[in-house]
């Protein structure tokens, strides 16, 4: 049965950039940062979406709560073969906020089957999948490294404690995607070029009160010097180990 | 300030993850009430982690809806402003629906204590701390595993049974694969974990890291391309895009430390490289070093700890 695919995906730092801040340390000093789609939305939710669509037909659609500096990162997206994108026009600061969002254009436009990343590389949260599941109501097949289809009913393996568990659940559902479930797809040109001209819909959002804010950020402390043992001596790296690390 | 914590369950018993969030929030303050799902025998623990209470729910359920549906109910029977779970896959799935059900603001994967209403978590993949504020009465967090011990009191819990009304399940679990036939710990929970890259050169080299692994009592993980590779299965791979993990002590050998492969465990407690390379960026996020061929090093390692009492 075709299916109609809503992926949420969000804009994340590339992952080797630098870390810092700025604004007496409560803002991300974007300055310089290159950005990327998130790689669970990008390499594992999108592209899984799209395989299930080739193969059984239907559309996909993506989905960002962001403001237009995403708009290089959803192009992105429907150069890797998206069919449209929606743009909620707001500053994503807190994750009840961003699955309300979400929650309510999954209402409206009738999606079976909505895939978000496993969690976003810089916030680390994994928690919009599940918000958004409760808010509409839907089963919530978490941390997934497969996915198929077969009429209403959405299979899938998860990871779970020593293994990966077989579930099902009938569509309406959310997924969260963990490694696993595809192969990344590099854009072609042609994907890129067709990119430039695919809708992208930007929906205006009310502010709303956030639930919880970051008051600071804090780099860790700079790791001490690493003590060089000899490699003929793995009995001081054991010594060392116990008495001084004392995890042994 | 009142608690409740939601412990997952296991094969009739009470997680380590689980019991960890009982002990964190007493640290916090707090009089806790776990509640449980499924067979148990006796308080399975909690009361020596530090609550006072169980509410027992006899169904084991596996559908996180209705696992959410009876944390919240519990929570609203309790009276409790505080909610705590693990940051494992069960909780990741709970936790969240609990928040929505509560109107609750939510912080995941906390790694310090709620003070006040502020709480510390790791972000951007162990590269710098939030210090997060919760502007609601009602908050719910998950702890990072791993990252609080478990109390060790004398304690009993009084179980109670508990059965809140529930929607029915709408996710069925139909099988499971279990990862490895061994019984090691799985790589979330590990306390020790011995990781090797490509500097193996091939699967047919990993009896040396396995042996250690043994001698250890550890678990066994590797780099991105080796699983991508397929030298060893994906549920191995930690890093920016696999599993984070957070163990006592992680041995890594023949991987250079790439800054994805350095995202997912940088928060272990101990770290040791292992590579023949000494200018290899791994020595700079480690505690401990050996330049040298793996192929050598690791047998001597793993005698050396053999020969421990
Ligand atoms: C977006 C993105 C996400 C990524 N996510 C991850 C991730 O989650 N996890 C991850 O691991 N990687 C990830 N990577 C890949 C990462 O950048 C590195 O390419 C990868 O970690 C390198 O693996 P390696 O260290 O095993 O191999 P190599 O980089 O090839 O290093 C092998 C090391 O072994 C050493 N060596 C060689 N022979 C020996 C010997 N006999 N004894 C001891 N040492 C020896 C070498 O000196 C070298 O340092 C990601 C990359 C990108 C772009
Ligand atoms: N601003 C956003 N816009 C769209 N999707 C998002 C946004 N933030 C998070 N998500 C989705 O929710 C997943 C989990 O995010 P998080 O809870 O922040 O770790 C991500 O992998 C995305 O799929």
């Amino acid at each position: 049965m075709a299916m109609k695919f809503l992926v949420c995906i969000s804009k994340a730092p590339d992952t080797t950039s630098r870390i810092a801040f700025t604004e007496g340390d409560t803002q991300f000093d974007a300055n310089g940062v290159q950005f990327i789609v998130n790689p669970y939305d990008e390499w594992y939710a999108l592209v899984r979406a799209l395989e299930l669509k080739e193969q059984h037909g239907g559309s996909v659609t993506t989905l960002t709560v962001g403001q237009a500096d995403c708009d290089p990162v959803i192009r992105k997206a429907l150069a890797i073969g998206a069919d449209d994108a929606i743009r909620i026009d707001a500053n994503p600061v807190d994750a009840m906020q961003v699955a309300t969002l979400i929650a309510e254009q999954a209402r409206q436009g009738a999606y079976d089957v909505i895939l978000c990343g496993k969690e976003t590389i810089d916030h680390n949260g994994s928690v919009v999948g599940g918000m958004l599941a409760e808010l509409i109501d839907a089963p919530f097949i978490s941390l997934a490294t497969s996915l198929e289809v077969e009429g209403n009913t959405v299979k899938a393996k998860r990871e779970a404690s020593g293994g990966l568990e077989h579930v099902q659940a009938e569509s309406p559902v959310v997924v969260s995607a963990s490694k696993g479930m595809a192969e990344q797809r590099i854009p072609n040109m042609r994907g890129i070029m067709a990119a430039r001209t695919k809708p992208l819909n930007v929906i205006s959002a009310e502010e709303s009160a956030q639930s919880a804010s970051v008051a600071k950020f804090e780099l860790p402390p700079a790791k001490g010097d690493c003590k060089i043992v000899s490699a003929d001596e793995p009995e001081e790296l054991v010594r060392l180990l116990r008495e001084e690390a004392k995890i042994l | 300030m009142k608690c409740l914590a939601f412990v997952p369950t296991k094969d009739g018993a009470a997680t380590k993850a689980g019991l960890e969030a009982v002990s964190y929030a007493v640290s916090c303050g707090a009089e806790v009430t776990a509640m449980m799902a499924g067979p148990i025998s006796g308080d399975s623990g909690a009361g020596a982690a530090g609550a006072s209470k169980v509410l027992h729910v006899s169904d084991d359920l596996k559908d996180e809806a209705q696992l959410a549906q009876a944390v919240a109910a519990a929570a609203e029977a309790e009276g409790a402003v505080l909610v705590v779970a693990p940051h494992d896959h069960v909780g990741r799935a709970v936790a969240p629906r609990v928040a929505v059900r509560l109107k609750a603001g939510m912080v995941p994967g906390v790694t310090g204590l709620l003070e006040g209403a502020t709480v510390q978590r790791n972000v951007f993949s162990g590269k710098a701390m939030a210090h997060v504020s919760v502007h609601t009465d009602r908050k719910v967090l998950t702890t990072t595993p791993n990252a609080f011990g478990v109390n060790q009191g004398e304690g009993q819990a009084n179980v109670e049974s508990f059965a809140p009304e529930l929607e029915p399940a709408k996710l069925t679990v139909t099988g499971f694969d279990a990862s490895s036939e061994d019984g090691s710990v799985p790589l979330p929970e590990a306390v020790r974990v011995v990781s090797a890259g490509r500097g193996l050169k091939g699967p047919e080299h990993w009896g040396i890291v396995e042996e250690l692994a043994q001698a250890l009592e550890a678990t066994t993980a590797c780099s991105r391309p080796v699983s991508d590779m397929g030298w060893r299965p994906h549920h191995e791979h930690v890093g920016q895009t696999g599993i984070t993990i957070r163990p006592d002590l992680y041995i890594a050998a023949g991987i250079s430390g790439a800054i994805q492969h350095l995202a997912g465990v940088n928060q272990s407690k101990v770290i040791v490289a292992i590579n023949t390379d000494p200018e290899a960026p791994f020595f700079k996020a480690a505690d401990y070093g050996i330049v040298g061929d793996a192929f050598e090093v690791l047998p001597k390692l793993t005698a050396a700890i053999q020969s421990l009492d």
